[in-house]
């Protein structure tokens, strides 16, 4: 997909303001929209790659228009609802309806620092690189109809591996529930003006994180 | 966080008073209200998450890193070949199994990081980011003309300089260390950290000069 979020090279947005726009938050709640989120997604309904998807699939106009924690609670709301956590029960409301999440499934203030700690994480290597710091390739005109990691200026164009960064969950498949199939990573450089043509700053290059499915050989 | 501070952080003072929308206060708390009742969330953890992003997870943790690399050649090199392992060994470090890579500038090139796609950025080392590094303007303009983004940041790189965008669209976290300013010879670790700003370890300015107002 090319969704609202695809945003490299695009035109139209006008000044950065980074004086104006320094702080983390643009208002006091968005602080809980961070906090809620982080523990909603805790007990592990979805996944990272998941809530990214979710905000990716937010209408184009309304992506552009809201602030960034704004777009965190759409998507918020929409993964609670995908996994039928905002049903209310009509016998008694605001009961607790989520039958079996056993209480240690839920993120308390102890464990916080545990939890902001953990990551995505590295596979043990169970296959062999494809390519190697210095191989030419190119990178695929599609990858996926749905999510992908692949940003849609570095699509089609020839670059060089610059290093292989281990094997990690491929965010195409674990983002629609068919696996974490981890591929291997690789940094991709290219130059500024494969990118965006012979107008382009001559000492300008761009480099990508890509997993291996989204590479051909040169 | 060590316990000396700098003057200001650039990042320290608070937003705006209101998002777009007038209500949203009102619905995020409906939904944490019932999400608590429900038995899916402890409000005390949410208390807890921004009380870290507030008081201990922030930018003088990777102005630390820089300061260590810049008073330590063999660190230096250690975080130039494993910046997950050079860091995680001062005790700091990015979410467990994430691997993060250290660019380091120089003379002649100067190290840009962006997250095209979403807002990818290395939280343990630089706390949370900056609404401008989330938003489209930045997003989209960092890739294609880096030079001018920069010069809305106030730095003028000189024609020459080669630059460098890292577009982190996977879970690596890069971290830009910037080079040391002159005058700084002889300083200590504490003092060099407060020439490291947030920005810098973005590659949105360079370090500030001795001495000079921040």
């Amino acid at each position: 997909m090319i969704g609202p979020h695809d945003l490299g090279g695009r035109s139209g947005f006008g000044a950065i303001s980074p004086h104006e726009h320094s702080a983390p938050f643009s208002a006091e709640w968005e602080k809980r929209v961070l906090g809620l989120t982080l523990c909603a997604s805790w007990p592990g309904f979805w996944t990272l790659d998941e809530f990214r998807y979710a905000l990716e699939s937010i209408d184009p106009a309304t992506y552009l228009s809201v602030t960034h924690f704004e777009r965190w609670f759409i998507g918020l709301e929409t993964l609670l609802d995908r996994h039928g956590l905002l049903e209310v029960d009509p016998e008694a409301p605001g009961n607790k309806l989520i039958a079996g999440l056993p209480a240690e499934a839920i993120l308390r203030a102890d464990q916080v620092d545990m939890g902001l700690a953990v990551g995505p994480s590295e596979y043990s290597h169970e296959s062999l690189p494809r390519f190697s710091a210095g191989d030419r390739v190119r990178t695929k005109a599609f990858t996926s109809s749905g999510h992908t990691r692949l940003p849609a200026y570095a699509r089609g164009k020839d670059g060089i591996i610059e290093s292989v960064q281990g094997l990690y969950t491929f965010p195409d498949d674990n983002t629609h529930h068919r696996g974490s199939n981890p591929q291997w990573l690789y940094t991709v450089v290219f130059e500024g003006r494969t990118l965006w043509g012979s107008q382009a700053d001559e000492l300008l290059t761009t480099s990508i994180d890509a997993w291996e499915s989204y590479l051909n050989a040169e | 966080m060590g316990s000396t501070e700098c003057s200001e952080d650039d990042d320290a003072h608070d937003g705006h008073a209101h998002g777009k929308y007038s209500d949203s206060q009102a619905r995020v708390l409906a939904l944490e209200t019932l999400l608590t009742a429900k038995g899916l969330i402890d409000p005390a953890a949410i208390d807890a998450i921004i009380q870290a992003y507030e008081t201990k997870i922030g930018p003088r943790n990777g102005a630390r890193i820089v300061a260590r690399a810049w008073r330590d050649a063999a660190f230096a090199q250690w975080l130039k070949a494993d910046a997950s392992a050079a860091i995680a060994s001062t005790g700091l470090g990015e979410l467990q199994g994430t691997r993060t890579r250290a660019v380091f500038n120089a003379e002649n090139l100067h190290n840009l990081v962006v997250c095209t796609l979403c807002s990818c950025y290395p939280w343990a080392l630089l706390g949370l980011p900056p609404e401008w590094y989330k938003a489209p303007a930045y997003r989209a303009r960092a890739v294609i003309d880096p030079r001018a983004v920069l010069l809305e940041f106030g730095l003028e790189l000189p024609q020459t300089t080669k630059i460098r965008v890292w577009d982190s669209t996977a879970e690596l976290r890069y971290l830009v260390v910037p080079e040391r300013p002159p005058g700084s010879e002889g300083m200590t670790e504490e003092e060099l950290m407060c020439l490291v700003s947030r920005d810098s370890m973005i590659g949105a300015g360079v370090a500030t000069l001795p001495g000079s107002p921040k």
